[in-house]
């Protein structure tokens, strides 16, 4: 291995990574101001213009709460959920591709941490694992609200890890290949999944927003039964933690919604602009369509929440299992049935 | 550098592995469990059989293991609630250990040493290969086993369904 490639790796690392906590902590901001716009309100709008440094504010509010460990909790397990909630959030989006390959003097730079062969089921791996943050956390509170949180939470993401990952068997059984790079490639200019697999993404949709626990599958932390939920018991950071790695859990999903189905960095027109840009900056007007389809997919993940009331238990159960199930189990034999007619004809 | 790498995670994982056993908590052993097989998903790794190290590391450690937990966080196990044993029970678990032990013991002793480290084909254990493998050579076993697993499922919703009388 040589050193420009590490150097190359570790600032794209780095810039990634950067890149998704100032997206999550600019989501807290958007997710009030769009909350007040849907409530005819103003919002957070005192902390610099236009309430621009609020995040900044309530990061450093929650550094300077005082930090409680509840006496009967098992401290290490206690500190190690919320980390293990950020750390899996923060690892999805090693095989996402940002963009295409820029050439910076005379070099080949691909935009995408690695671009390992498995990589959706990399992505996959890493949702199934997010569940792990909140159950360790709620069951080392040792307090019955944030253990029938914690439960919740494992139920719920059991449940809808399955259609989810059948949504996705349609989808290979499209692109043939696991590879997201390769799933980007083959979307170039309009030819986006989404248009090939209408039902598939509704499915990965819902999906999506009961994994990352968002309104309306909130039930892990659902205020109205549970007090906070999984993580009553915690303050200070660990909190923030938490909060946080739900923002961060919604700019990663969607990022691999615009990957998977809307075609990533790729936009009707490319071609033309590439050529008018050059290898340099065509690639770079790419990534920022993809992080413009990614904040349209987060404004939606806001504008359910603020629109869309909390499931009942039951009828979330009965959502995944008798709805969504049979849904991409369909999705699957239609896909099928169009492929080999396509290939007789 | 592989060689030693393989010893390390190999020590890793009897270690934790030892630790599920003489963990006091069944929830601690849980996760001690669940860093064992993540240690496996390393060893696949080390062997570039990228789509068997993500499938483990779905199906055990995201799936398997969080209903594991979920089961034991539900049930609240702990030192008031732990069954008496018996000394007579104790004793004859004793024995039983020992004859394990020198079963074991006896069969190390007659193992001979293939040669595990030396991959034969680099590409074997990626995803294209292994699809070609399991639906050429292997179809029948892969169908077979697909069926049991199907029947296994419709037993298990069989079992856990109410009785119709129940029902009402």
């Amino acid at each position: 291995m040589e050193l420009a490639f590490i150097i190359e790796k570790f600032v794209l690392i780095t810039v990634i990574f950067a890149l998704s906590l100032v997206v999550a902590m600019y989501s807290t901001l958007a997710e009030r101001k769009i909350a007040a716009f849907l409530q005819d309100r103003v919002g957070p709008n005192r902390a610099g213009p236009g309430g621009l440094f609020q995040p900044l504010a309530d990061g450093a509010k929650m550094f300077f709460k005082e930090e409680i460990i509840p006496e009967q909790a098992s401290k290490f397990l206690f500190v190690a959920g919320p980390s293990l909630a950020i750390l899996t959030a923060c690892i999805g989006s090693a095989v996402i591709p940002w963009g295409e390959a820029v050439v910076i003097a005379g070099r080949m730079i691909d935009l995408q941490v690695t671009d390992i062969n498995v990589g959706i089921l990399y992505i996959f791996g890493v949702v199934s694992l997010g569940v792990y943050g909140v159950m360790i956390g709620g069951w080392a509170s040792n307090n019955k609200f944030s253990l029938m949180g914690a439960i919740r939470a494992a139920s719920q993401n059991i449940s809808y890890e399955i259609p989810m990952g059948l949504s996705i068997i349609a989808l290979l059984l499209l692109t043939n290949t696991l590879s997201l790079k390769e799933i980007t490639a083959q979307q170039h200019g309009w030819h986006w999944n989404v248009l090939y697999q209408p039902l598939g993404f509704l499915v990965f949709l819902v999906c999506s927003f009961a994994e990352t626990n968002r309104t309306p599958f909130d039930l892990p932390e659902c205020e109205t039964e549970l007090v906070g939920g999984y993580h009553t018991e915690y303050s200070s950071m660990k909190l923030g933690f938490y909060l946080f790695a739900e923002y961060i859990n919604m700019f990663i999903s969607s990022a691999v919604m615009a990957t998977l189905y809307f075609g990533g960095y790729n936009y009707p027109g490319m071609d033309w602009v590439n050529s008018l840009l050059g290898p340099l900056w065509g690639p770079l007007v790419g990534m920022m369509v993809l992080l413009l389809k990614i904040f349209v997919f987060i404004f939606f993940f806001m504008w359910v929440r603020w629109t869309v009331p909390r499931f009942r238990y039951d009828q979330l159960m009965n959502l995944g299992w008798k709805v969504l199930i049979p849904l991409a189990i369909a999705n699957i034999v239609i896909t099928g049935i169009w492929i080999t007619v396509v290939d007789k004809l | 550098m592989s060689i030693s790498l393989f010893y390390f995670i190999a020590f890793l994982s009897i270690f934790f592995s030892l630790l599920v056993i003489f963990a006091k908590n069944p929830v601690h052993s849980i996760l001690y469990l669940i860093i064992t097989f993540f240690t496996f998903t390393m060893q696949y790794i080390l062997l570039n059989a990228q789509f068997l190290a993500i499938v483990n590391f779905i199906v055990y450690m995201g799936a398997i293991l969080v209903l594991f937990l979920f089961v034991l966080m539900l049930l609240n196990l702990n030192k008031e609630s732990e069954p008496l044993k018996s000394n007579l029970l104790k004793t004859i678990g004793v024995i039983a250990g020992m004859c394990l032990l020198v079963t074991l013991i006896g069969s190390t002793k007659s193992l001979q040493l293939s040669n595990p480290i030396v991959l034969q084909a680099q590409n074997l254990g990626l995803v294209k290969n292994l699809g070609k493998v399991l639906f050429s050579e292997f179809l029948l076993p892969f169908e077979i086993s697909s069926i049991l697993l199907l029947s296994a499922m419709v037993g298990a919703v069989l079992l856990a369904k109410r009785e119709p009388k129940d029902a009402s």
